[in-house]
C-alpha cells in the first residue's frame, strides 16, 4: 500500500537522526533505481532460485488436515529455504543493493538469530565484511546461531544495553551505523525502521505470497480463504499477505506473541496491548508506558521478542484489512509439539505460533474452506530452548 | 529574537547538557542554579528515554539511572518551573520524540511554556519531519532546534535557512561521547551554514576538555557539552554540584 512518500496512512515515516538521513536517502534512490533494472533483477532471480531454492513448496497438510477436521491446511515452506527461513529473501535483495552502492561492509541486528545467520551467510557469498548485533540474552538462548554466524565468517557482538534484545540489538545497529555510514550498509531485517526499509522489505519478501497465490491456484483452482504468519517486526507476514490485500475474500491474520498472556506483563503482543507511538525511526504500534517510554517485552521467541510492528501492519490493522491476535508461549510450544508429531515438521517456535492460531480457527471451518500458514521458519534452532522450556535436560 | 538566540550576542555560547533527574530531581535542580551562576548561557535538560538511539554510553546509562529513580516528564516540568523562578537562563528539553508524541504534543508544548521552556531538541526529528512539531511549537512559543551532522552536505542550506534559535551542528559521525580527537571539518560545516543564514552555530559531540572547548568555539558560535559533565555526575552521584561547577568555570574560561 503506501501513499504519501514513506507512508502508510499515518504510519512509517523517517524519524532518525540527520547523521543517516543521507544514507537513507541514497538507499532510496538506489532501490529506486535497481528495483527496475533488469540486469539486477535478472541476478536476484538467479541467487533466489539457484542459491535460496526458491520457489519453496507449499504443501498440503494432509494429516492436520484430518486431524482438525475443518478447513483444508496449506502450509508455505519457507522452512525450507537455504538457511531455514524467509530471512533470506530480503538478505539476498539488500546485500546485493549494497554491493551495487559500493559499499564493502554489512551489519545487521537479529533476534533469534535467523536474519543474522542469513545476513552472514549472504556477506560470505557476496564478499562483504559482515557485523552482527544480537542482544546478550539472544545469545545465550541461541548460542548455536552465533557460533553458525561465526563460521560464516562474521563477527557477533553481544548487546549488553537495556532489555539485552531485539529491540537493543536494532539500538545498537543504528548506532554503528552512524558511526561508519561510507562503507557501510545496514541489512533491517523487517518491515520496520526509518523509510524506505518497510517498502524495500516488503517488497523482497513479497515473492512468498506471489508464489502462495499461483500454487494455491494450480493445486485448488482458488483462493485460500485465510492466510495466517506470525508477526513480530512482520516481514514475513506482509510477505504473505501482501498479493492478496486486493482480494477481499482472503482473510488475512498475523499471529503476534503473547508470551505468558496478553494480561501478563510478560508479552509481546503489540496490537493487543500497544498504542500508537514512534521509534526505531517509525510511527507505528509499540508497547509502551503513558510516558512513552518503551517496554521490556517477552516472548518464548526470540525473533518476535519486539516491542513494534511494521507501519504497513499498522495501516492494514486499522483499514480492517488484516486482523492481529496473541498467541501465547504455551499454545505455541504445544502448536510446535504438534506439528513435529503429526506432519514431521519442525517449526521454528515463531511460525508455531501461526500454526498455533490455525489450530484453533480450522475445526470450526469447513472442508472445503482453505487455510495457509506461512511456515517462516525451521524449528532445529529452537530444540534446546523447547527442551529447556519443559524442563528437559538435553545436555551430558 | 528570543532568549535562546541573545544568549549568543557577543559572546560565544557554552550549552551545558545534563540528563533529568541523575541521579534525582533535586540534584538535577542544584545543578542548573549551579552551572547558570558558573557561566553556562544555555541548560539542555535530557529528558531521560528507555532507548536513546543517538546516545553513547554513558548518557544512555544516565537515562538508565534516572528512570530508575522515578524520573517522568511531569517531575521534570514541575522541577523546571522552580527553577525558573530563580534563574532567566534559557532552558531546552533534549528529547526524543516519542515521549512527546505519546505525553500529547500540544500538552507537552502548553506545559514548556507554562513551565518557562524556551525551546526543543530533538534528535530523532530530522528536517523531513519537523512537521510533526512546526505548529504547536509555533503556537507556544517553543522554539525547535535544528541540528546537521558531518553528513549533510547539500542538506544544510534548507536546513539551516528554516533554523530559529541555534543550529546544533553534531562535530562528527556516531553518537554522543568522550572523544580524544574531532577530527570532522567543522569549520568548513559552519561556512556553509553562514552563506544561507546569520543563526547562531553551536558545535557538540565529543567535547569533552576546555582545551577542545576553547578550538571549537573558534571556529563557531558556541558549544556544547553532555558527557563530560554527566561523567562526572555519574562518579559524584548527589555530591556533584561542586566538581560540576568547577568544570563550568573551566570550561568557560578556556572560551
Amino acid at each position: 500500500m503506501g501513499n504519501k512518500k514513506g507512508r502508510f496512512g499515518e504510519y512509517g515515516g523517517q524519524y532518525i537522526p540527520e547523521t543517516l538521513m543521507n544514507a537513507v536517502q541514497e538507499l532510496e534512490q538506489a532501490y529506486l533505481r535497481y528495483k527496475n533494472d533488469p540486469e539486477f533483477q535478472k541476478e536476484l532471480s538467479t541467487l533466489l532460485k539457484d542459491y535460496a531454492g526458491r520457489p519453496s513448496l507449499l504443501y498440503f497438510a494432509e494429516k492436520m488436515t484430518d486431524d482438525l477436521d475443518g478447513a483444508k491446511i496449506y502450509l508455505k515452506r519457507e522452512d525450507l529455504n537455504h538457511t531455514g527461513s524467509h530471512k533470506i529473501n530480503n538478505v539476498l535483495g539488500q546485500v546485493l543493493l549494497a554491493k551495487k552502492m559500493g559499499k564493502t561492509r554489512i551489519i545487521a541486528e537479529t533476534g533469534a538469530g535467523q536474519h543474522g545467520v542469513a545476513t552472514a551467510t549472504a556477506a560470505a557469498l557476496m564478499g562483504m565484511q559482515c557485523e552482527i548485533f544480537m542482544g546478550k540474552e539472544d545469545t545465550d538462548r541461541q548460542a548455536l546461531n552465533v557460533f553458525r554466524m561465526e563460521l560464516l565468517g562474521a563477527e557477533v557482538h553481544p548487546v549488553t544495553s537495556g532489555t539485552m534484545t531485539l529491540k537493543d540489538a536494532v539500538n545498537e545497529t543504528m548506532r554503528e551505523w552512524t558511526k561508519r555510514i561510507h562503507d557501510t550498509h545496514y541489512v533491517l531485517g523487517s518491515v520496520m525502521g526509518p523509510h524506505p526499509f518497510p517498502m524495500i522489505v516488503r517488497d523482497f519478501q513479497k515473492i512468498i505470497g506471489e508464489e502462495i497465490k499461483a500454487q494455491i491456484l494450480a493445486a485448488e483452482g482458488r483462493l485460500p480463504d485465510a492466510v495466517i504468519a506470525c508477526v513480530g517486526g512482520g516481514s514475513n507476514a506482509i510477505g504473505s499477505f501482501y498479493d492478496f490485500i486486493g482480494d477481499a475474500g482472503v482473510r488475512l491474520i498475523g499471529c503476534e506473541a503473547a508470551g505468558l498472556g496478553v494480561d501478563n506483563p510478560k508479552n509481546a503482543a503489540t496490537m493487543a496491548n500497544g498504542t500508537v507511538g514512534i521509534f526505531h525511526g517509525m510511527k507505528s504500534y509499540f508497547c509502551q508506558d503513558e510516558y512513552g517510554q518503551i517496554a521490556p517485552v517477552y516472548s518464548i521467541s526470540a525473533g518476535l521478542d519486539y516491542p513494534g510492528i511494521g507501519p504497513e501492519h499498522a495501516q492494514l490493522a486499522d483499514l480492517g484489512r488484516a486482523e492481529y491476535v496473541p498467541v501465547t508461549d504455551a499454545e505455541a510450544v504445544e502448536a510446535f509439539e504438534y506439528l513435529s508429531r503429526t506432519e514431521g515438521i519442525i517449526p521454528a517456535v515463531e511460525s508455531a505460533h501461526a500454526v498455533a492460531h490455525a489450530k484453533k480457527i480450522a475445526p470450526a471451518m469447513s472442508r472445503e474452506q482453505i487455510i495457509v500458514i506461512n511456515l517462516s521458519g525451521r524449528g532445529d534452532k529452537d530444540v534446546a530452548a523447547i527442551a529447556r522450556y519443559k524442563g528437559v535436560n538435553i545436555h551430558e | 529574537m528570543n532568549r535562546i538566540s541573545d544568549a549568543f550576542k557577543g559572546k560565544k555560547a557554552f550549552v551545558a547538557f545534563i540528563t533529568g533527574g541523575d541521579p534525582d530531581i533535586e540534584t538535577t535542580e542544584k545543578l542548573i542554579i549551579a552551572m547558570a551562576e558558573s557561566g553556562a548561557d544555555i541548560i539542555e535538560i535530557g529528558i531521560p528515554f528507555s532507548d536513546p538511539v543517538a546516545e553513547g554510553i554513558v548518557i544512555q546509562q544516565a537515562d538508565e539511572r534516572a528512570l530508575k529513580n522515578g524520573c517522568t516528564v511531569d517531575k521534570l516540568f514541575e522541577m523546571v518551573k522552580r527553577v525558573r523562578g530563580k534563574t532567566d537562563i534559557p532552558l531546552l528539553f533534549m528529547t526524543y520524540i516519542n515521549p512527546i508524541f505519546v505525553y500529547g504534543k500540544e500538552k507537552f508544548m502548553s506545559r514548556c511554556a507554562e513551565c518557562g521552556i524556551d525551546g526543543v531538541i530533538v534528535p530523532d526529528l530530522p528536517f523531513e519531519e519537523r512537521a510533526e512539531l512546526a505548529e504547536v511549537c509555533e503556537k507556544h512559543g517553543i522554539t525547535q532546534i535544528s541540528m546537521i551532522a558531518p553528513t549533510s552536505r547539500e542538506r544544510i542550506e534548507i536546513i539551516a535557512k528554516n533554523a530559529k534559535g541555534f543550529i546544533y551542528c553534531v562535530s562528527s559521525l556516531g553518537v554522543t561521547g568522550v572523544r580524544s580527537e574531532l577530527n570532522t571539518n567543522v569549520a568548513e560545516m559552519i561556512n556553509e551554514v553562514k552563506k544561507v543564514t546569520p543563526v547562531p552555530c553551536a558545535v557538540g559531540f565529543g567535547i569533552s576538555t576546555p582545551g577542545q572547548a576553547r578550538d571549537m568555539a573558534d571556529v563557531s558560535d558556541g558549544i556544547i557539552i553532555g558527557s563530560a559533565i554527566v561523567k562526572l555526575i555519574e562518579k559524584y552521584g548527589r555530591d556533584s554540584i561542586e566538581p560540576v561547577k568547577q568544570f563550568v568555570i573551566a570550561v568557560k574560561g578556556a572560551m
